[in-house]
């Protein structure tokens, strides 16, 4: 709470113009005072505390927070298991796995979505119906997915037994126990939850696109591919720029699909850098690895997302 | 908030702290036996208590399991607001101690004879330089077998004395065409196995001196590359869908006879008790082989915190209610474990408990009580969990061979230490 009040009193008071009435004053500073709250949290939960993890990574905290520095010894460790890939090291098969995940995901999602954007968008009947049946995955939590999911690909259980069951006994689905595939379950998982979302941003892309340019390059002869290809997919460069963000940062933070889809895989092989973050943090007591690896992942969002807030704080000034 | 500090102020002092220095009637207790057995278990203390004059007050924990109670113990510390107790596990106790957090029950400890009566090993987690910090509530020992009785019967099983047997028996439950090993692959289900595997092949004296004493010749010794070889064996007699299995589902396939064993800590009983099988005629419990006189132990602990002075007469009260004979009989009946103190009479428990009851007051006698490394009573967690990677890593292939698992061992200790 003190906080907060302090916050309101940082607000600059420049407002205070000679004769104007109380009223008046106040009624520009309400957007302050309203948002002053709101900020002051922000500055303190997420920016704060940022900076307590970047310092925490420093020390030798185990089991609890220690404040004396002892150097970038977690780091040190961070960048030995970095490369030790045979037998991978839990943060080895983090990291791969993200760069696995993250590719596919983001990439799978892009292309599912803008294709079944593309056909939704051919003024079919029933679209109002088939819209939020795509749509409707992202309103699961990934928990929930995840359960599924796992139920679905689990051998004894879901796809494998049933087709067993109808007679199809060759066939054979069992990358969800696989070490090797276990990561690709996680995508397919993602994909489905994502993937209508990512369509809903392209179908309100496709429906801004001015139908004018499009008649005029079929009079001038353009194929159907060829409309897409040169004209409607530039056009949705911004559309793709914000799905792209909206993945990366999904595909970062998906702690909870792989534990609850893999609970961590055979052998720990489906983790992501968020599940050894939280692991290494709160299960193993080592808090200063936990945090160091946290703040690589923060640093590896940020080269994202810096770029992304560049480009579009150049535009503005137009 | 005002009124009350003006009111406060006004009374004075001397009344404000008379007030202050009431006994609190109340237990604030964290932990997470909140389904089934164990919370009906529960309730006997919180009888025991009530009757008193104790109320019991349980700290929420969102999301129930261990993990999350700890995360919110944490929490809870680090604001200053301790509990009066929490269930706690091996070195978190010790932890939490050294960090100072703890209370002091020697005072009650002496007078009811704590330290003849609980085992010397488990005193090494409830004891804090020279203060009784915690009060054991069970003992669970992991070097179990859990056998299918129709299923032994069928294929004409024995009890197996020997790692060798053990082999033999699980060949005929595979010529016979059940599943032989019901196993789930988690890393901690896999690690506990392995801790009876060590034992069994390297004997009392060498799990002491690699598990619990961190030793690192005898980790990386021949006899520790054998017992990867042996557990190299047994997963070969598991089903190829074990990856990931929760331990209940496992059990569940011993007890619905789809498996022929399952190597699980005493809990497992729990489960044959709710599917209403008897010990013996429907199911056997057997030593793991070769660990017979020997009990890998983990337990389950009510870490007391150094709360204030108006609380301490409720904390003695939980502490002593706890450690009371008729509770550990009871609550142990139910859980599957055995009583923390080895004088408790064995009359209300089945035949698998009075065994355990023996097992564990010959082992403390004889020196062969140790912790389980898997369930974090050999060594720190960083420690316990970088031995379950390894162990884990090897029986799902990421590791190859026991040369190079061994050498894993070592290396993942050592960065964990």
């Amino acid at each position: 709470m003190t906080t907060v009040t302090t916050q309101i009193k940082l607000t600059p008071e420049h407002s205070a113009r000679p004769g104007a009435s109380m009223r008046s004053r106040l009624q520009d500073a309400l957007p302050k005072i309203v948002l002053a709250p709101s900020f002051a949290i922000t500055i303190v939960f997420v920016y704060g505390f940022i900076l307590w993890t970047v310092y925490l990574s420093f020390t030798n905290s185990k089991t609890f927070p220690s404040y004396a520095l002892t150097g970038p010894r977690a780091y040190q460790r961070l960048w030995r298991w970095t490369f030790e890939s045979d037998p991978p090291s839990s943060w080895y098969t983090s990291i791969t796995n993200m760069g696995i995940f993250g590719f596919l995901y983001i990439f799978i999602c892009l292309a599912l979505g803008l294709f079944l954007a593309i056909l939704l968008d051919q003024k079919i009947r029933g679209e109002g119906v088939l819209r939020p049946i795509y749509l409707y995955p992202m309103a699961l939590s990934f928990i929930v997915t995840g359960v599924a999911w796992k139920w679905f690909l689990d051998p004894g259980l879901g796809l494998e037994q049933t087709l067993h069951q109808w007679g199809w006994t060759s066939f054979h689905f069992d990358w969800i126990k696989n070490k090797d595939f276990v990561i690709y379950t996680v995508v397919i998982a993602g994909v489905w939850q994502a993937s209508g979302f990512i369509m809903a941003m392209f179908l309100a892309g496709l429906r801004g696109i001015d139908g004018e340019i499009m008649k005029a390059a079929q009079i001038d002869g353009a194929t159907t591919f060829q409309l897409y290809r040169r004209i409607v997919i530039p056009l949705l460069r911004p559309v793709f720029l914000s799905a792209f963000i909206v993945l990366a940062h999904l595909a970062i933070k998906s702690y909870d699909l792989v534990v609850a889809l893999t609970s961590g895989g055979p052998g720990g092989s489906a983790w992501l850098p968020s599940n050894f973050m939280y692991e290494y943090t709160f299960k193993r007591n080592e808090m200063a690895v936990g945090s160091a690896s946290a703040v690589i992942m923060l640093m590896t969002i940020t080269a994202i997302i810096v770029p992304y807030l560049y480009s579009e704080l150049r535009e503005k000034p137009r | 908030m005002l009124r009350k500090l003006l009111i406060g102020t006004a009374l004075g002092s001397g009344l404000a702290f008379a007030a202050h220095a009431q006994d609190v009637k109340e237990v604030e207790m964290l932990h997470w036996w909140t389904s089934g057995g164990e919370a009906a278990a529960l309730n006997v203390l919180k009888e025991d208590l009530a009757k008193q004059g104790f109320a019991w007050k349980d700290v929420p924990v969102a999301g129930g399991g261990g993990d999350a109670a700890m995360t919110a113990l944490k929490a809870m510390v680090a604001a200053g607001n301790y509990p009066t107790a929490s269930q706690m596990l091996g070195y978190t106790v010790l932890d939490y101690a050294a960090a100072g957090v703890m209370g002091d029950l020697t005072e009650a400890a002496v007078k009811e004879g704590w330290d003849k009566s609980v085992p010397a090993a488990l005193q090494k987690f409830s004891v804090y330089d020279g203060k009784w910090v915690a009060a054991p509530v069970n003992v669970h020992s992991v070097n179990w077998l859990w056998i299918n009785k129709a299923v032994m019967d069928k294929i004409g099983g024995t009890e197996p004395k020997t790692f060798d047997e053990f082999i033999a028996l699980l060949d005929k439950a595979k010529a016979a065409g059940v599943i032989p090993l019901a196993l789930g692959g988690q890393n901690w289900q896999e690690a506990t196995m392995f801790d009876s595997v060590v034992l069994s092949t390297g004997g009392p004296e060498f799990y002491k001196k690699a598990f619990n004493d961190l030793d690192e010749e005898q980790l990386k010794s021949d006899t520790m590359k054998k017992s990867f070889d042996n557990l190299a064996k047994l997963v070969t007699y598991v089903d190829p869908n074990f990856s990931g299995r929760d331990w209940n589902l496992a059990t569940a396939m011993v007890i619905k006879g789809d498996a022929l064993v399952q190597v699980m800590g005493d809990w497992a009983k729990g489960e044959f008790n709710a599917a209403k099988k008897t010990p013996g005629t429907d199911f056997l419990c057997y030593r793991f082989p070769g660990t017979d006189g020997s009990v890998v132990y983990n337990s389950d602990m009510f870490g007391m915190f150094d709360v204030p002075e108006e609380r301490k007469a409720a904390q003695v009260a939980l502490a002593t209610a706890t450690l009371s004979k008729s509770f550990q009989s009871a609550f142990n009946v139910v859980k599957g474990s055995v009583p923390a103190r080895t004088d408790v009479p064995d009359t209300d428990f089945d035949a698998c408990g009075k065994k355990g009851i023996a097992d564990l007051k010959a082992a403390n006698e004889g020196g062969t009580l140790f912790g389980s490394l898997a369930q974090g009573y050999g060594a720190p967690p960083a420690v316990a969990n970088a031995y379950k990677d390894v162990v884990s890593k090897f029986v799902h292939g990421q590791i190859k061979t026991s040369d190079e698992a061994v050498t894993q061992l070592v290396n993942a200790i050592e960065d964990a230490k």
